[in-house]
């Protein structure tokens, strides 16, 4: 178990969660494009699904495989 | 010394026919296949030529744990009635268990996997683009790569790797068992619900993988019923005094590139480690239950029972194996899975697990489980929904089409590691660097006299003569190297059999 916890603290993620944190304020600019960006996701898929989905779903039946 | 990590998927697709009730899977997907194998055939490029499987070393029901299957575990069927191709860039492509199925040719490492996957998505679009030409109007067949269909079906994507035969195989299936319940954390391609008995979807709404639920034992040979995390199946397509091939049934078919690069890349360091002695086994106490566990934690937090009485989470594992592997990559290089290759893996998985341990949603562009969940809970705030909301199972099902035009993976912007000219040219090329390139090439020059191919052989038609049978049980040889300016300087069949001394 001791190896374990040493693996553990040596992993670099630490280090660059503090860097994460200490860039916070230019991360809401960010958040701002990430949300842009999803929109136009959201606006491409209620163009293309399915219009039934109920019955889509219902409908999506196979056969077990491997 | 750990052996090259040989690797290939072989991929079981979703199948419906659109505009009609009067379908069945099976005609289906022949009538998939023979469209795409008929197109251009006889043309100068033709990309497949109806090349017959040959089944003659087909022997799914060995076990690699040396028994006698129990009389209620059938071995599996082999089905050889059915459509069945090799295509030129050295693949399989035909029926099995009513989906279509495509195998990669032998990869020589991860990357490789990822742009012969991708030919084969492409594969798929263009053979339901022929089909439709040949369906009455108003009908067509549209192919999902997923792994279930929410209702307790499964089918799979399996990984195949090449493993030294002198490896113990209760050292295998310890390792293996740990790195598949936790690896799910960045392999899961999501799923809307639940498939357990008793379970609902308000215990459950959204979960990691769509196979987790699907597996019900340690060790076994099964792959289509009471299926275990490590699958027996002793069959090498190889040399087998030298070889063993592992099959690898527990995995989720990955629409995002990265997730399929990890999947294989991390499993063939972790062989490769094993070979080479310097894998430090973390025995989980339960592994099935840890497998379904892991995949309903949407927060990776939830501790899992290890084998030593101490609790660790799958990202814990995940760290731990990836702090090994790096130091293994110190100390033996990276040959066995490829220098580059290799060294991209390690940084990619480390990146991978801080963003899975600080901000999981950062990960929407390489993580399937994560991208699907962006779209789910985008699609729940825009329309005021929950998960009971049946647009949601259309949503999770849409995720995986593979007509580039309806496909949700598609446009969730996920970051590609191969560029789409370079799969268009691994529709018909094989790989150099695996006995592949024999086989694809065999076909591309002297389709007329191959009579029929499989995995370890190729039969030559040379005319008066018996057929001849040339064996392929090295999985790295035939490659350009090895055989390139043979098959260059050979007009005829019998003036390559004779260079090859065969």
């Amino acid at each position: 178990m001791a190896d374990r916890e040493q693996v553990r603290k040596d992993a670099p993620r630490r280090q660059e969660q503090e860097e994460v944190a200490e860039e916070a304020p230019a991360s809401s600019e960010q958040g701002e494009a990430l949300k842009a960006e999803l929109d136009d996701l959201l606006d491409e898929i209620d163009e293309v699904l399915e219009t039934n989905a109920e019955d889509f779903v219902k409908s999506y039946i196979q056969k077990g495989g491997q | 010394m750990a052996i090259p990590k040989i690797v290939g998927i072989e991929t079981e697709f979703g199948i419906m026919v659109r505009g009609t009730l009067d379908w069945n899977p099976v005609s289906a997907s022949s009538l998939l296949i023979n469209a795409y194998v008929g197109t251009e055939v006889g043309s100068v490029d033709d990309r497949a030529t109806p090349i017959a499987w040959d089944f003659i070393d087909e022997m799914p029901g060995a076990d690699a744990r040396d028994i006698m299957p129990p009389e209620f575990a059938l071995p599996p069927e082999v089905e050889t009635h059915l459509v069945n191709a090799v295509l030129t860039n050295g693949a399989r492509y035909y029926v099995d268990h009513a989906h279509p199925e495509l195998s990669t040719p032998e990869c020589r490492d991860a990357l490789s996997v990822v742009l012969y996957d991708r030919a084969a998505e492409l594969i798929l679009v263009e053979s339901m683009r022929a089909a439709d030409e040949a369906l009455p109007p108003g009908q067509e067949i549209v192919i999902y790569k997923d792994n279930s269909d929410r209702k307790g079906n499964a089918y799979g994507c399996h990984e195949n790797y090449l493993l030294d035969r002198n490896l113990p195989f209760g050292q295998i299936i310890t390792a293996a068992t740990t790195h598949f319940v936790t690896r799910q954390i960045f392999t899961g391609s999501g799923k809307v619900g639940t498939e357990l008995p008793g379970r609902t979807r308000s215990e459950i709404p959204y979960q990691i993988t769509q196979r987790a639920e699907h597996f019900e034992e340690e060790v076994g040979l099964e792959t289509t019923l009471k299926r275990p995390i490590v699958n027996t199946r002793d069959e090498p397509h190889a040399d087998s005094q030298k070889y063993r091939r592992l099959h690898v049934i527990v995995g989720d078919a990955n629409m995002s590139q990265v997730a399929t690069f990890l999947k294989v890349g991390t499993s063939a360091i972790l062989f490769a480690m094993l070979e080479d002695g310097a894998l430090t086994m973390l025995p989980l106490d339960d592994p099935v239950p840890a497998m379904h566990q892991v995949s309903h934690d949407l927060s990776l937090s939830e501790p899992l029972r290890m084998a030593d009485g101490t609790t660790m989470t799958a990202l814990e594992v995940q760290w731990n194996l990836l702090e090994q592997a790096k130091a293994w990559a110190d100390s033996h290089g990276l040959d066995a899975v490829g220098e580059s290759c290799g060294k991209l893996v390690l940084e990619r998985w480390e990146e991978i697990l801080s963003g899975l341990e600080s901000d999981p949603m950062s990960l929407a562009g390489q993580v399937d489980w994560i991208a699907k969940k962006r779209i789910l809970e985008g699609f729940m705030a825009r329309h005021d929904c929950g998960w009971d909301d049946s647009r949601l199972g259309a949503l999770d099902l849409q995720y995986h089409d593979l007509r580039p035009a309806k496909s949700l993976a598609a446009k969730a912007g996920l970051e590609t590691l191969v560029d789409d000219e370079d799969a268009e040219i691994a529709i018909e090329e094989p790989p150099q660097d695996t006995r592949a390139y024999f086989r694809g090439k065999c076909l591309q020059k002297f389709a007329d006299q191959v009579v029929a191919a499989n995995w370890d052989s190729i039969v030559f038609d040379v005319g008066d003569d018996p057929l001849r049978r040339v064996p392929m049980l090295e999985p790295g040889r035939g490659t350009v190297e090895y055989v390139g300016s043979l098959l260059e300087e050979s007009e005829t069949v019998s003036e390559l059999l004779e260079k090859l001394g065969a």
